[in-house]
């Protein structure tokens, strides 16, 4: 791809310091995201996708700076974020703003609608009063809520309509970047389709570009061009959406998208293989992670860890055998 | 069309309603379907639409004074015997929950006990509905879990929950559920909290069990993916209605209830994205008043002003494909 990345992420790590035993004296660490690399382009969306604890949304708050990270880089239009401090952090988080899974935990439960709105446009001290004011109307308006949801509380309204709030407050600094993390996993089908069809909308009404995290691949291909598989913290499979889910090169891709249940009764019902747990964080398996569940693993994947590659054009895994 | 087994549970004309301070809460408003024996019912719709209360209120599980069972009749067929469940006292119910009738939910880990061994709630129903020795019972427990997959059953019958992942706890709550071989298990959106590698080992430990001891089972699920792979018959509910009930074919290759189309073209599917997905506009009616007329009319883009003041009743399109839309009865939407 020619045009220069908006977000880059170089080996990015993000790892918890845990205290277990007596008086917390053994020191862990937890890796939740282990050297990770992603290039999102512009006006794109990439989906990211992986069970509990796989690192996606870690990633999604590490990427913000919500989290510190431990080591690696985030490059946001080639400008390091880890090194930018106060007020040109706060620039720099202007452009790229964070949806959540729960709409109403998400809001403030003691303020109006119009007041979250105009929330972050008065911290970045953006135009009059009365300009806030008026944007955090047009800002319904784009989101398809009515002008009276302005003066409402968070409570009023249905899980959706809080969703659309959330979405409403990301968008009023007018962000580039938007990481929605699992934005519709809270949601019933109906409300969930109406969601994802005004976040395609947005996309291209303002020219946004997405990361989307959710760990229903059916719901992440339709938004994603593009799709990250993520395993224990490790970035295991990318490509785009159509060939993640129609030919699959990590065998654990392959477990995944054989797991989902497919809404059509007359498919054969497959008896699916992937045994055991996903194995903790804090004792992770040597070499590939993945290669005490994998049902092709060999010698060398218990001590060798394979790098991800390219193996079709645009399309990358980390499997010794791909 | 596969010919039916005989009836094993009929859930006839249900109502449930929650007596609050507020008012009174239409939560199932009138609700029938069919269990076959050995066959997986299942039992579809949106937050709100009743399908869990109505299962609740099968195990007579609604917490009175304020949940209350108003009407109906839950008849199940056991041994030559019909028994209104409805009708039972409560001595009689203890009789039947866990042992003829047993149930598994959402959350594994509020629905075991924390401070009692998995072993311990796993021997309790043995002890009680078949009548065995505390020795006999934690060997039976320990053949259980080695049944539904647990690694170590000697050693893992002596944890507790805690030590169980998300994964573990469920199959104990299938192992515990499947202790006394029940005719028919309920079971809630047993896999809505786990992981989808998870949730295929539970569904398919559903299956095998299922196929083992002949149960039939009452699946509650807002995920088509798993009603598509689980069920044989399907029930489709809407604000406390069953809105159409038919063969899992029927239902996902010719829904006819407008609701049905709807919601299986809302659903996004793998590999096979469409730029827009077709969405419901609206929300489901507000159920702390009586339903009048078809719930559905207000989203409906079928609707016709009948539709507002009479309430279809569920009807056949065909032998066994109900369906309680007016304008379907009348063959007008194929």
């Amino acid at each position: 791809m020619s045009t220069a990345p908006l977000l880059q992420t170089v080996d990015l790590t993000k790892s918890f310091p845990i205290r277990r035993g007596f008086f917390g004296q053994k020191l862990l660490r937890l890796v939740a995201v282990d050297r990770v690399n992603l290039s999102v382009y512009p006006g794109e969306t990439l989906g990211l996708v992986g069970e509990s604890g796989c690192g996606k949304s870690t990633l999604g708050l590490t990427i913000m700076r919500l989290y510190e990270s431990t080591s690696g880089t985030v490059l946001f239009q080639g400008q390091d974020l880890g090194t930018v401090e106060g007020d040109k952090l706060r620039k720099a988080r202007r452009e790229m703003q964070m949806i959540f899974q729960d709409p109403f935990a998400s809001l403030d439960p003691r303020m109006r609608v119009h007041e979250i709105l105009r929330e972050p446009m008065d911290i970045h001290g953006i135009g009059t009063p009365a300009e806030r004011e008026a944007e955090a109307r047009r800002l319904l308006d784009v989101v398809g809520l009515p002008s009276d949801a302005a003066q409402r509380f968070p409570n009023e309204f249905s899980g959706g309509q809080q969703q659309r709030i959330g979405i409403a407050r990301a968008l009023a600094l007018r962000p580039k970047l938007l990481i929605c993390d699992e934005p519709v996993s809270a949601l019933d089908v109906s409300v969930q389709a109406q969601i994802l069809n005004l976040l395609r909308d947005l996309q291209e009404q303002f020219n946004l570009t997405y990361i989307f995290i959710a760990h229903n691949i059916a719901v992440t291909g339709f938004m994603s061009r593009r799709i990250g598989v993520m395993y224990l913290g490790r970035l295991v499979e990318i490509g785009p959406s159509k060939a993640i889910v129609t030919e699959p090169l990590h065998p654990y891709t392959q477990a995944l998208i054989a797991a989902v249940p497919k809404p059509d009764p007359k498919l054969e019902k497959v008896k699916r293989t992937l045994t055991g747990d996903v194995p903790s964080p804090i004792a992770r398996p040597s070499g590939c992670p993945f290669h005490p569940r994998c049902p092709r693993a060999q010698e060398v994947c218990a001590t060798e860890e394979p790098a991800i590659r390219e193996i079709k054009p645009g399309h990358l895994a980390a499997c010794h055998f791909a | 069309m596969k010919a039916h087994t005989p009836e094993l549970l009929q859930v006839c004309d249900l109502q449930t309603q929650f007596h609050l301070a507020e008012g009174i809460v239409y939560a199932v408003n009138g609700v029938s379907y069919t269990v076959h024996e050995g066959e997986v019912l299942g039992v579809v719709g949106e937050s709100g639409c009743g399908k869990s209360v109505t299962a609740l209120s099968i195990m007579r599980l609604i917490q009175g004074p304020i949940g209350q069972i108003v009407a109906g009749q839950v008849l199940l067929h056991d041994q030559g015997r019909t028994t209104d469940l409805l009708t039972l006292s409560l001595q009689e119910m203890e009789g039947v929950r866990g042992n003829k009738i047993s149930m598994i939910f959402q959350d594994p880990m509020t629905s075991l006990n924390p401070v009692l061994t998995i072993g311990y709630q796993l021997a309790e129903p043995l002890k009680r509905h078949r009548g065995m020795s505390d020795t006999q019972a934690t060997q039976e427990a320990i053949d259980l879990l080695d049944r539904v997959g647990i690694p170590e059953p000697e050693v893992r019958v002596k944890n507790y929950p805690h030590q169980f992942s998300g994964g573990m706890r469920q199959r104990a709550m299938v192992a515990m559920a499947m202790a006394c071989r029940p005719r028919l298990l309920i079971a809630d959106e047993p896999t809505t909290a786990l992981d989808v590698t998870i949730q295929a080992q539970i569904l398919d430990l559903i299956r095998e069990l299922r196929t083992q001891i002949g149960t039939a089972v009452i699946m509650i699920t807002h995920d088509l993916g798993v009603v598509a792979e689980m069920a044989d018959q399907v029930a489709v509910m809407y604000a406390g209605l069953i809105v159409e009930n038919g063969s899992v074919l029927q239902i996902f290759d010719t829904p006819r209830h407008p609701y049905t189309q709807s919601l299986m073209s809302s659903i996004p599917r793998l590999g096979n994205w469409p730029r827009r997905l077709r969405t419901i506009e609206g929300a489901p009616p507000d159920l702390h008043s009586p339903i009048t007329g078809c719930p559905f009319a207000e989203r409906c883009e079928h609707h016709v002003p009948r539709c507002d003041t009479t309430f279809p009743a569920l009807g056949r399109l065909s032998e066994d494909h109900l369906c309680a839309c007016w304008r379907a009865l009348e063959g007008e939407l194929a």
